[in-house]
């Protein structure tokens, strides 16, 4: 069962081709990494997911229904919810309010249900409920962007560089959670250039280069394969 | 450091003796025809000397002098105490307020027909103020064109009183439904804008419809305006001594009381400060309505905001066509003000004046910009004994405002929503 395919996908920007034709498969309940070195087109295909901008050929199918060609607002809408890079949370309004923000368009109760279990998830968050997100320590604030894209009740989440600029230790307790994610049925699609972790918790792996898929295998596979220990690894 | 103040210092004292010496120790002098130069008083030389002195001064020590400005708050008696429990600010808040416009309604019988015209300006500004401070304070769209949302209210009014006698009832909701129909059409151009572009483009806006008002000479006179724009009536009673339209009757003489130019000036007010009111309740509804956590959102970060599935184009417009609604609603009860309206009225200088206010009053925050409206109409007035230096003052106020208070005068304390526990 698929849940996010893309196939043979371009993108542009202006006359620029970003991605020459990518193909990705996203079973449902798996975690997925794609992983790839700056400039490789790893934010660009998360971007076109989300249609912003949109794929100039090729399909993108989401749980069977064809996405290519909607707006950003109606694709955000069905099921997924994306955790952009850089966080971007609300600065300037509460942890409780950026929640609210991402249930957006769902009932009152679901709110309350979802929010919750954010502070579940995220026992932090809730101590600091009424405090204004930015002026929370980057790890909470990634915390909060993860909450936020969970309130939406997503099938699916896109986590684009969750381990960006954290310390070690916050980083184990982030893909620790994305692990307990997928044990709760959401399937995640994880963009990383921490390569070495991600492919750690991924069934399977994408290795993007230049706008192109090089390689595709199981995590494991990826981790022992010597190329990919030269490339990204680090030997 | 000291040499580099000194320095600084002693080229802004040649700066002010530069300026201030043509412009005030000399003059022309017509004799006949001939044109003669001639110098100041001797007093007036002193004068400028000794204000590049104080320039001088001023600049040498300026860190001493800003250093003591900053301290100033720790005069204020408030400044250190508890900010005040959520619930308890907003019922403070909304007796005040009450107390406020119940105080509005009275006060027009105690004071001068001059007042209270300027009173009925300052609730027009007001309208506009809280309109403008959806698009700028809420949504965080940089708008220098608004006065146009204005002129199309006014001119809406005068155009339709002209060519088909319509009432001041009937136009208001007109003005400010095509008002606000103007801001949803200039909303879809400038979508994809933001800050300094959308600024520019709004701008250009604004200043098409002054020009088209201003040339378009045989629908609108032109530079020559509409005049005869009539008055507001109260259930079909006329406030002017004689009756104009047929089937009306007059205020004066219904109630068997002696005619007075006063009754006229007091229901403009009256009216005015009414839909001023339901300006403020309306905004104030949006604010806490999903709408209005949206606009906040947009304005917070576009980016993250699209991602949670909210559509740039729904928010941004629905953010311009409000705020220009209001502003029509305004411009409306300006054109019945005046009774007379000419493209004059609606110069880049009344955007930048709106815009001014809700700077001053504190982005966002209701309260404060109905605090600067006040503030920013009558502090002109008030300085009108200093004649022509009277902008000069006004241009000094604004300038220390936003040095004392750059966040404005009541910046905007966020409402915080919760959700009842139990569901």
């Amino acid at each position: 069962m698929s849940m996010l395919v893309l196939e043979d996908v371009h993108t542009h920007y202006g006359k620029i081709e970003a991605l020459h034709g990518v193909s990705v498969e996203v079973n449902k309940g798996e975690i997925v990494s794609l992983i790839g070195a700056n400039g490789a087109g790893k934010t660009t295909l998360l971007m076109t997911v989300c249609g912003m901008p949109q794929a100039s050929s090729g399909r993108i199918i989401l749980e069977g229904r064809d996405i290519t060609n909607e707006p950003t607002a109606q694709i955000m809408r069905s099921g997924l919810a994306i955790v952009p890079e850089g966080r971007r949370i609300f600065s300037g309004l509460t942890v409780e309010e950026n929640l609210h923000m991402g249930g957006f368009f769902t009932s009152k109760s679901e709110i309350r249900k979802n929010q919750a279990h954010v502070y579940e998830l995220f026992p932090r968050l809730k101590e600091r409920e009424h405090q204004r997100a930015g002026t929370m320590s980057g790890g909470e604030q990634q915390m909060l962007a993860i909450g936020r894209a969970l309130m939406s009740n997503p099938h699916m989440i896109i986590l684009d560089e969750p381990s960006l600029g954290l310390a070690p230790l916050i980083i184990k307790q982030i893909f620790e959670i994305i692990g307990h994610l997928r044990d709760e049925g959401i399937t995640v699609f994880l963009v990383e250039q921490n390569a070495h972790q991600a492919l750690h918790l991924a069934d399977r792996g994408y290795v993007l280069e230049t706008g192109k898929i090089r390689l595709h295998d199981t995590g494991k596979n990826l981790l022992e394969n010597p190329d990919v220990q030269n490339a990204y690894l680090g030997g | 450091m000291a040499a580099n103040n000194m320095r600084h210092a002693l080229f802004c004292a040649i700066v002010t003796l530069i300026i201030s010496f043509p412009i005030l120790g000399l003059s022309l002098e017509a004799k006949g025809v001939n044109i003669t130069l001639s110098g100041a008083k001797t007093s007036t030389y002193v004068a400028i000397v000794l204000a590049a002195v104080a320039v001088f001064v001023f600049q040498t020590f300026r860190d001493t002098f800003m250093g003591a400005l900053g301290k100033l708050p720790n005069f204020n008696p408030l400044a250190g105490r508890e900010p005040m429990e959520q619930t308890k600010r907003v019922k403070l808040e909304s007796w005040l307020l009450t107390g406020i416009v119940v105080f509005a309604l009275f006060w027009p019988f105690l004071v001068s027909r001059g007042s209270v015209d300027l009173a009925t300006l300052v609730l027009i500004y007001i309208m506009l103020a809280l309109g403008l401070n959806v698009v700028v304070g809420l949504a965080g769209l940089l708008d220098l064109g608004y006065v146009a949302f204005y002129a199309v209210g006014a001119y809406t009014f005068a155009l339709l009183s002209q060519y088909t006698g319509i009432s001041f009832w009937m136009a208001l909701p007109i003005g400010a439904l095509l008002a606000g129909l103007t801001g949803m059409i200039l909303g879809f151009p400038v979508l994809r804008l933001r800050g300094d572009y959308l600024a520019i483009v709004t701008l250009g806006f604004g200043e098409i419809i002054r020009i088209l008002l201003n040339n378009w000479t045989t629908l609108t006179g032109g530079p020559n305006g509409i005049g005869g724009i009539p008055e507001p009536t109260l259930f079909g009673m006329e406030f002017g001594r004689r009756v104009k339209e047929e089937g009306n009757t007059s205020f004066h003489e219904t109630f068997g009381i002696a005619y007075s130019g006063e009754h006229k000036v007091i229901f403009l007010y009256l009216i005015a400060l009414v839909l001023a009111v339901i300006t403020a309740l309306i905004i104030r509804r949006f604010m806490r309505m999903p709408v209005g956590r949206a606009w906040e959102a947009l304005r917070e970060d576009e980016i993250a905001a699209r991602s949670l599935g909210l559509s740039r184009t729904a928010v941004k417009l629905s953010a311009f066509t409000i705020g220009a609604f209001f502003a029509g609603f305004a411009g409306t009860v300006f054109a019945s003000k005046q009774g007379f309206i000419s493209p004059e009225s609606f110069v880049f200088l009344e955007s930048a004046i709106i815009l001014a206010i809700v700077v001053l009053g504190g982005m966002g925050s209701q309260l404060g910009v109905i605090l600067a409206a006040i503030a920013v109409t009558i502090l002109p007035e008030l300085a009108r004994e200093f004649s022509e230096y009277r902008m000069l003052i006004f241009g000094a106020a604004m300038v220390l405002m936003m040095v004392w208070r750059p966040q404005g005068l009541l910046p905007v304390r966020r409402i915080q929503i919760t959700l009842n526990k139990q569901g």
